[in-house]
C-alpha cells in the first residue's frame, strides 16, 4: 500500500491532537500513533527564541524523501511531519512527526527514523536569540546527529515484521 | 562513476547558475543568492567550492573550510565529488540543524 505522507513547513504553530485525529480518520486498520515533537528550551534562561531558518521548496522536498523511505521501510498506514519556521520562542512547538501503523513497534520505529534523517538531511538552521536580544550566533551541528543515522543503516531489515 | 562524467560541462561554456546560501554562509558572503556565470573549469561540486573562495573576503570567510560545506543540486543533497551536471540552482549552505 502505498501512502502519502503530509508535509508542511510553516511560521505557524501546529496541533498536535488535530494532526493525530486528521492522520487516523478513514484509517480504523491502524493501531499505533507515535508523534515526536522538538520543543524549544530556554537554555538555563539565556535564550530569548530561536530564528529557524530554511530552504524553501528543498525542505519539503527532502522531508518528503525521508518519508517515502520509512513508508518503504515499515508499514505505516500514516506519516505526518510539520517544521516551522521563523522566531519560536522557548515552549513553543518546532517539529511534529508523527507515524501511525496497525502495531506499535512500527510506529515507535518510523517515527524515530524520520526525526533522525529530519535532522540531518532537512535544510533548516537554527539560530539563537539571546535574552539582551543580540545574536547568539547559529547551532553547531551534533557528531550525535550524524551518528543516529548509522545505526538505522547497520540494522537493515532487523524491524521489519 | 562513469565514462560520461564530464561530458555535460565540456559544451556549457560560462553557464549561468543561480547559487542560493543559507545561514553563515549567506550571512558571509553577504547576499542571499546571485546569478554567476561559471567557467567550463568548475565541473565538481568541488570544484565550485574552490572557485567562489576566490571571489573575494566574503566567500574566502564562508568557504575557508570547503570540506564543511554542504550542497545540494536543483534540491537534491550532492556530494563534493559529484558533476555539477545540468543543475540550474545550486545551494550551498552549513550542515543542517533542524528539528
Amino acid at each position: 500500500m502505498t501512502i502519502k505522507p503530509v508535509i508542511r513547513v510553516q511560521a505557524n504553530d501546529f496541533d498536535i491532537a488535530r494532526e493525530i485525529e486528521l492522520a487516523t480518520a478513514g484509517h480504523p486498520e491502524i493501531g499505533a500513533v507515535v508523534t515526536f515533537s522538538g520543543i524549544c528550551r530556554d537554555d538555563g534562561g539565556s535564550l530569548a527564541a530561536l530564528e529557524l531558518e530554511h530552504y524553501p521548496g528543498m525542505a519539503e522536498r527532502a522531508i518528503n524523501e525521508i518519508a517515502l523511505q520509512a513508508a518503504e521501510r515499515w508499514p505505516l498506514q500514516a506519516i505526518t511531519a510539520i517544521h516551522r519556521y521563523g522566531r519560536v520562542t522557548p515552549g513553543e512547538n518546532i517539529v511534529l512527526v508523527l507515524a501511525a501503523s496497525a502495531h506499535r513497534q512500527a510506529a515507535f520505529d518510523g517515527a524515530a527514523f524520520l526525526m533522525d534523517f529530519l535532522k540531518s538531511k532537512a535544510p533548516f538552521w537554527k539560530k539563537l536569540i539571546a535574552r539582551d536580544g543580540s545574536d547568539g550566533g547559529w547551532v553547531d551541528a551534533k557528531e550525535s546527529d550524524d551518528e543516529a543515522l548509522q545505526r538505522w543503516s547497520a540494522a537493515e531489515g532487523f524491524e521489519r515484521s | 562513476m562513469t565514462i560520461f562524467e564530464q561530458a555535460p560541462n565540456t559544451s556549457s561554456t560560462n553557464r549561468p547558475v543561480k547559487l542560493v546560501y543559507f545561514a553563515w554562509v549567506r550571512e558571509r558572503i553577504g547576499v542571499p543568492q546571485e546569478e554567476i556565470a561559471l567557467p567550463s573549469s568548475v565541473v565538481t561540486v568541488r570544484d565550485l567550492l574552490h572557485w567562489l573562495k576566490e571571489r573575494g573576503e566574503g566567500y574566502e570567510h564562508a568557504l575557508q573550510f570547503p570540506e564543511v560545506i554542504r550542497v545540494a543540486l536543483d534540491h537534491e543533497h550532492a556530494e563534493h565529488d559529484e558533476p555539477l551536471g545540468d543543475a540550474r540552482e545550486i545551494g550551498l549552505f552549513p550542515p543542517m540543524t533542524g528539528g
